[in-house]
């Protein structure tokens, strides 16, 4: 037995001398993503804390839940859990339908270069920084020659500017459209995919049938991408809390405060700017733990969903 | 019958056409007016009324933020900083991909789920502020390039993408006695060139993009200031007025042309590099995510 025990050591050590070269080639990085992504998870700890500079880990006063109860009892925390729902659920719905929606447009344009054309340009705000896409939108909306208020006055709609950054009501709005500006193209590339992945003869079938272009895309091109619009519907739900804390930084102002502050920013200000560690490392921790959730129950949707659809 | 079925079509095409204009035209329309604008005589620009074409046509604005050493500076660190990040980080991923596509290699599942946990699992901001501090990378280059190095899904990328590659390969090589090293030098990475485009694509422009990091960690030091940072500053200082306003060097130093001109020219020094690029890997990066999204 013990002789079994012995041997199996030996070989798997073997083994491992064998591959000495892999682990060579990934026990390095496999170490800077212990420090890099597993340490400040240990840092949750000082949720449970009053965690103060300068003291070692055993001189921490230990506090409990006091920080949650802290977090649950502040009437800001309530406005910034609205704020990240309701922009997450708007970038959501958006996210999701613009990009269906150019996609089979973009398909349904039969002139190859223009087709082309404009699926390259419709990229291009991906890769610009958000820096760069909140100063095209203050230019844009400016009540000072932005096209936007021009176009509506000279349209009619208004008699004069509208002051878009200084309405707290217009904000999830624009950081929605923004939102869309930036990722509709980039977004639209898996649904542009799934498309030409259908049977064309799908088509052909039915224009015999004497379907229009319309008949044709409600009838064979939505229902072919169907299954990649709910796999990646139910995989974006586990982010829904997660929605980053760029665009609203960098799109906001003091007027708009209490419509642009989402947990992230809520964390940086009152755990870094006022140097309460413990509770925005408390709320940071809240948004993680929500995140999971929110996937285990999207995973489980999503197994329950294609459950059904093997049956 | 027939007729009338064809005219529905050149309507339906029409109007479609047109809605993909009206795309065209919103998403480059701003693009081509901060270009205009930043080849725009700064003083004439303030009168406004400019669309896509400069009114009067300078290249001061440009001559002026390339006089300033701050943001000359800035140029640099940027530009060093998405050179080394991105082969740091192209090196890192295609290594650690490659040991997780070999489905012999010991510790694989392993490090696969421990990579993934990454991805769903983040301490958050202060955990890792606190981090930094205790590793000194506070006012420090590195803060850019170590804690990027490993992007969990950037491996997952490029795993796939050598998993697709026939085994058969590697395995000739192995009975000649070629080591796992030079197996993955001489046959796996020149057969991974698409895939590699692709996330060096990635890389570069997320390390060319970010400013967070050099507000959180070097927000203090011109030295490491990045373009984006300083295109933020500009941004924060003439628009909302807020803190940055007031420590702001470069503003101060402006006299000749105005925040705004300056604005419009900094940011096309920070999309033209972009512009220049993506569109030439546009079918790897297409074909990439596709894989990316129907694998995960």
């Amino acid at each position: 037995m013990a002789n079994v025990e012995a041997s199996k050591v030996d070989l798997f050590v073997k083994k491992m001398y064998q591959q000495r070269y892999l682990y060579l080639m990934s026990v390095p990085f496999i170490i800077l993503v212990l420090i890099f992504n597993y340490i400040p998870i240990w840092g949750w700890i000082m949720s449970f804390q009053n965690f103060k500079l300068g003291r070692t880990f055993f001189e921490q006063e230990w506090v409990g839940l006091a920080n949650f109860i802290q977090i649950l009892s502040d009437k800001q925390f309530y406005l910034v859990l609205r704020n990240t729902l309701a922009m997450s659920v708007m970038g959501l719905i958006a996210g999701f339908t613009i990009p269906i929606i150019f996609a089979v447009s973009l398909n349904e344009v039969s002139h190859t270069g223009y087709k082309k054309i404009v699926q390259t340009i419709s990229y291009l705000p991906h890769f610009v920084s958000w820096v760069v896409v909140a100063g095209i939108f203050y230019k844009l909306l400016s009540t000072d020659g932005g096209v936007v208020n021009d176009i509506l006055m000279k349209l009619g709609f208004i008699g004069e500017p509208i002051q878009f950054m200084a309405k707290g009501k217009l904000f999830w709005w624009i950081v929605t459209l923004a939102d869309i500006w930036k990722e509709m193209g980039w977004n639209s590339i898996i649904f542009i995919s799934a498309i030409t992945a259908i049977d064309p003869q799908l088509y052909d079938a039915a224009k015999v049938d004497g379907c229009g272009r319309f008949r044709q895309i409600w009838h064979i091109t939505l229902p072919g991408i169907r299954s990649v619009v709910i796999v990646l519907l139910i995989l974006s739900i586990g982010n829904l809390v997660r929605i980053g804390f760029e665009k609203q930084m960098l799109l906001s102002n003091p007027l708009v405060f209490d419509y642009s502050e989402v947990l992230d920013l809520y964390a940086l200000k009152y755990g870094l700017g006022l140097n309460r560690f413990s509770f925005g490392t408390a709320i940071g921790m809240f948004s993680s733990l929500v995140s999971v959730c929110l996937l285990f129950t999207a995973n489980g949707l999503f197994k329950h969903y294609s459950k059904e659809s093997v049956m | 019958m027939k007729r009338k079925k064809i005219n529905v079509d050149r309507v339906f095409n029409t109007f479609n056409g047109l809605i993909m204009a009206i795309v065209l035209i919103v998403t480059l329309y701003p693009f081509l007016n901060v270009l205009a604008v930043s080849l725009n005589e700064s003083l004439d620009t303030v009168k406004g009324g400019i669309t896509i074409f400069p009114r009067k046509f300078t290249t001061e604005n440009y001559k002026v933020i390339f006089t300033y050493q701050n943001l000359l500076n800035a140029f640099f660190i940027s530009v060093l900083r998405t050179v080394v990040g991105t082969v740091a980080g192209l090196i890192a991923s295609s290594m650690v991909a490659y040991t997780l596509s070999r489905s012999d290699f010991q510790a694989r599942k392993f490090f696969s789920t421990f990579l993934v946990l990454t991805l769903y699992v983040s301490g958050g901001l202060i955990p890792g502020f606190l981090l930094m501090r205790d590793l000194h990378l506070i006012n420090s280059f590195w803060v850019y390039i170590l804690p990027a190095i490993v992007n969990a899904f950037y491996i997952f990328m490029i795993r796939t993408y050598m998993e697709g590659l026939p085994f058969e390969l590697q395995e000739s090589a192995f009975i000649d006695g070629a080591s796992d090293i030079t197996v993955f030098i001489k046959i796996i990475l020149p057969l991974s060139t698409p895939v590699l485009a692709t996330i060096a694509l990635f890389i570069a422009v997320g390390q060319w993009n970010s400013w967070f990091d050099t507000y959180l960690y070097n927000g203090s030091n011109d030295l490491l200031s990045t373009l984006q940072f300083e295109l933020m500053k500009i941004l924060q200082s003439t628009q909302t007025g807020s803190d940055m306003a007031r420590n702001n060097n470069v503003l101060e130093q402006m006299t000749t042309v105005t925040p705004d001109s300056i604005k419009m020219a900094i940011t096309i020094v920070t999309v033209v590099p972009i512009i220049m690029v993506y569109p030439f890997l546009q079918k790897y990066f297409v074909k990439g995510m596709t894989i990316g999204a129907v694998k995960s």
